[in-house]
C-alpha cells in the first residue's frame, strides 16, 4: 500500500518536474504514460481542457488530482478531480440547456434557461470542499472493490450560484413534499442502465447553503465538473453534487432508484452524520455528512530531509461543516502531539490550510502524523472504519521521513 | 440507433484518450470480456480490481452488471466471463 501511494506521489512530482513546456505537448505525454497501463493502475492522462491528472478509469472518466495542487487554498479548475458513474456525457451548450423544476409535490412546474437562472435569482458564493465519498478507498486494508481512489478525489473551490430554495419557492412546494430528486445530462450506454439520479431530504434542499452553481473559482463550470450548472451541497459528500443538472423534482415519496436504494450506503450507526431518515433502513443509511479528516501535502513518504534545517509540515483539514477547531501534529509516531497553526478561514465548508514548523535534529526516521479535530469535538481515528463500499476513509495519515 | 450512435461517439472519444491501449491478461474468455464488458466501461475497471475479488466476488460483480445495470450477457457468456475474471484477476 505504501508502494502505491508512493508511486502516485512520485508520478505527480515527476510530472511537475517535467515543466510546462512538455505538458503543452499533452497528447504525446499521455500516450507515453499510457504505455505503462499493464504495469500499474495509476497513470497520468489528460482530459480535454484539463492538466494531467491521475487516471483511475477512462470510461466513464475518473481522474484524481495530484497532491501537489492541494498547496493552494482553492484547487485550480483545470486540475480539479473528475468523477462519473456512466459513460455517455454530452457536452451541453449553454443556449440549449434547460432546467426543469417539477415533481408531484410542487404546484407549478416550470423550466429555466441558463440566462433566467443567472438573472432571476439572487446569486451567492460559498467556499466548499467537494469530496468524493470513496476518496482514499484504495488505502483500505483489506482492499475494497471499486474505483481505487488515492487522496485526490477532492478539491476546494468557491462556488457561485443561486439558492435551490429560491428556485423551488418559485414552483410552490406542497405540504406533502418529502424529498427533492436531481438528475443530470449524463446517462448509461444502454437505456436500461439506471440513470444516475440522487435525492435530498427536503430540509437539506431548503438549506440556505444548498446552491445550483454555475461558476467555480470565478469562472464558468468546466465541462468535466458539470457545465453549465451543478448542485452544491456543502458539508455532504460529492455524490449529491449532481453535474449538468437537467431535472429537479420535489416528491411526496422517497426516491427508490438504484443510486439511492442500493449505492452510496453505509452500515447504520457506524459513522456520525445521518439527516436523511426517509432513506434509512435498520441495516444501512445513505452516506451524508463528510467526516473530519486531514491531509499532509508538503511531505512524501520516504522523503529525505536535511537535519538542523527548518522543515515546514503543511496540509489541509476539513469536516462536514462544523469547522476545524485544531490540527495536531506528531513527529514521534504519535507519542506527543502539538498544535499546528491554522491559516485563513474561508468559511466552515471550506477546507482549512495549516502549517507546523519542525526541525529534524537526528539522522534517523521520523514518523509524522496529523489529526484534525472539528468544532463539534470529532477527531480522526487511527485506523479507518471498515465498511463494505470503502467510504469515509479518515484515518490519521502516517508519513515516514528520514533525517540526513 | 440512438444507442449505436452514442456507442460510436463514446468509443471514438475513449480511443483518443488511450483506452484502446489497455491490455488484459491472456486466457480463455478474454475476447468475451473485451467485447461485452467494454460496451459500457473501459477495461481498466477490471485491471484496478486485480486480486481484490475472489470468485464469489467476481460472480457478484458480473451479476450486478447483468441484473442491475442491464448488461446484455447470456448465461453461457456469463459463465465464460466469470471464469476468466476469477482465474486471471481473482484473489
Amino acid at each position: 500500500m505504501v508502494n502505491r501511494r508512493h508511486f502516485i506521489k512520485k508520478a505527480a512530482g515527476g510530472l511537475a518536474a517535467l515543466g510546462s513546456a512538455l505538458l503543452s505537448k499533452g497528447s504525446a505525454l499521455a500516450a507515453d504514460l499510457v504505455a505503462a497501463e499493464t504495469e500499474t493502475t495509476s497513470i497520468m492522462d489528460i482530459l480535454s481542457r484539463k492538466k494531467a491528472l491521475i487516471k483511475k478509469s477512462f470510461r466513464p472518466p475518473n481522474y484524481e488530482t495530484p497532491a501537489g495542487y492541494f498547496d493552494a487554498p482553492f484547487t485550480p479548475i483545470n486540475a480539479f478531480f473528475v468523477r462519473y458513474h456512466l459513460s455517455v456525457i454530452p457536452e451541453v451548450k449553454a443556449e440549449d440547456w434547460r432546467l426543469h423544476i417539477g415533481g408531484d409535490a410542487v404546484r407549478t412546474p416550470f423550466t429555466l434557461t441558463l440566462e433566467q437562472l443567472r438573472r432571476d435569482f439572487k446569486s451567492v458564493e460559498i467556499a466548499a470542499l467537494c469530496l468524493c465519498s470513496g476518496n482514499r478507498r484504495g488505502l483500505f486494508q483489506p482492499q475494497v472493490p471499486g474505483v481505487q481512489w488515492g487522496s485526490g478525489a477532492m478539491g476546494n473551490a468557491r462556488w457561485r450560484g443561486v439558492r435551490l430554495k429560491d428556485v423551488l419557492a418559485e414552483a410552490g412546494i406542497e405540504k406533502s413534499a418529502l424529498e427533492v430528486s436531481l438528475n443530470g445530462a449524463d446517462s448509461g450506454v444502454l437505456e436500461i442502465t439506471p440513470d444516475f439520479i440522487k435525492s435530498l431530504p427536503l430540509a437539506k434542499a431548503l438549506d440556505e447553503n444548498t446552491l445550483i452553481a454555475f461558476e467555480m473559482n470565478g469562472e464558468p463550470l468546466p465541462h468535466w465538473n458539470g457545465f453549465p450548472a451543478r448542485l452544491i451541497l456543502p458539508g455532504w459528500t460529492a455524490t449529491y453534487w449532481m453535474k449538468h443538472l437537467t431535472d429537479i423534482n420535489v416528491m411526496a415519496k422517497p426516491f427508490d432508484g438504484y443510486w439511492m436504494k442500493t449505492a452510496y450506503r453505509i452500515p447504520s450507526g457506524r459513522f456520525p452524520g445521518g439527516g436523511f431518515s426517509s432513506q434509512e433502513t435498520p441495516a444501512t443509511v445513505p452516506i451524508t455528512e463528510i467526516v473530519v479528516n486531514s491531509l499532509i501535502t508538503s511531505l512524501i513518504d520516504g522523503q529525505a530531509v536535511p537535519v538542523f534545517k527548518p522543515l515546514e509540515i503543511s496540509g489541509v483539514a476539513w469536516d462536514g461543516g462544523n469547522g476545524i477547531a485544531q490540527v495536531e501534529i506528531s513527529t514521534d509516531d504519535g507519542v506527543s502531539w502539538h498544535p499546528a497553526m491554522l491559516k485563513q478561514d474561508y468559511g466552515r465548508f471550506s477546507w482549512r490550510q495549516w502549517r507546523y514548523d519542525f526541525e529534524p535534529k537526528r539522522t534517523k526516521e521520523y514518523r509524522i502524523m496529523a489529526r484534525a479535530i472539528s468544532c463539534s469535538g470529532a477527531c480522526q481515528p487511527l485506523e479507518p472504519i471498515p465498511n463494505p463500499s470503502g467510504y469515509h476513509h479518515n484515518a490519521v495519515q502516517k508519513i515516514t521521513i528520514r533525517g540526513v | 440507433m440512438r444507442t449505436l450512435h452514442l456507442l460510436l461517439l463514446v468509443f471514438t472519444t475513449a480511443a483518443a484518450a488511450g483506452e484502446s491501449r489497455i491490455v488484459l491478461k491472456d486466457g480463455q474468455g478474454k475476447d468475451s470480456v473485451m467485447s461485452q464488458c467494454a460496451i459500457c466501461h473501459s477495461l481498466d475497471y477490471i485491471v484496478v480490481n486485480d486480486r481484490i475479488l475472489n470468485r464469489a466476488g467476481w460472480e457478484k460483480t458480473v451479476d450486478k452488471m447483468i441484473n442491475l445495470m442491464g448488461a446484455p450477457i447470456n448465461n453461457a457468456d456469463r459463465q465464460i466471463i466469470v471464469d476468466y475474471l476469477a482465474l486471471r484477476y481473482g484473489k
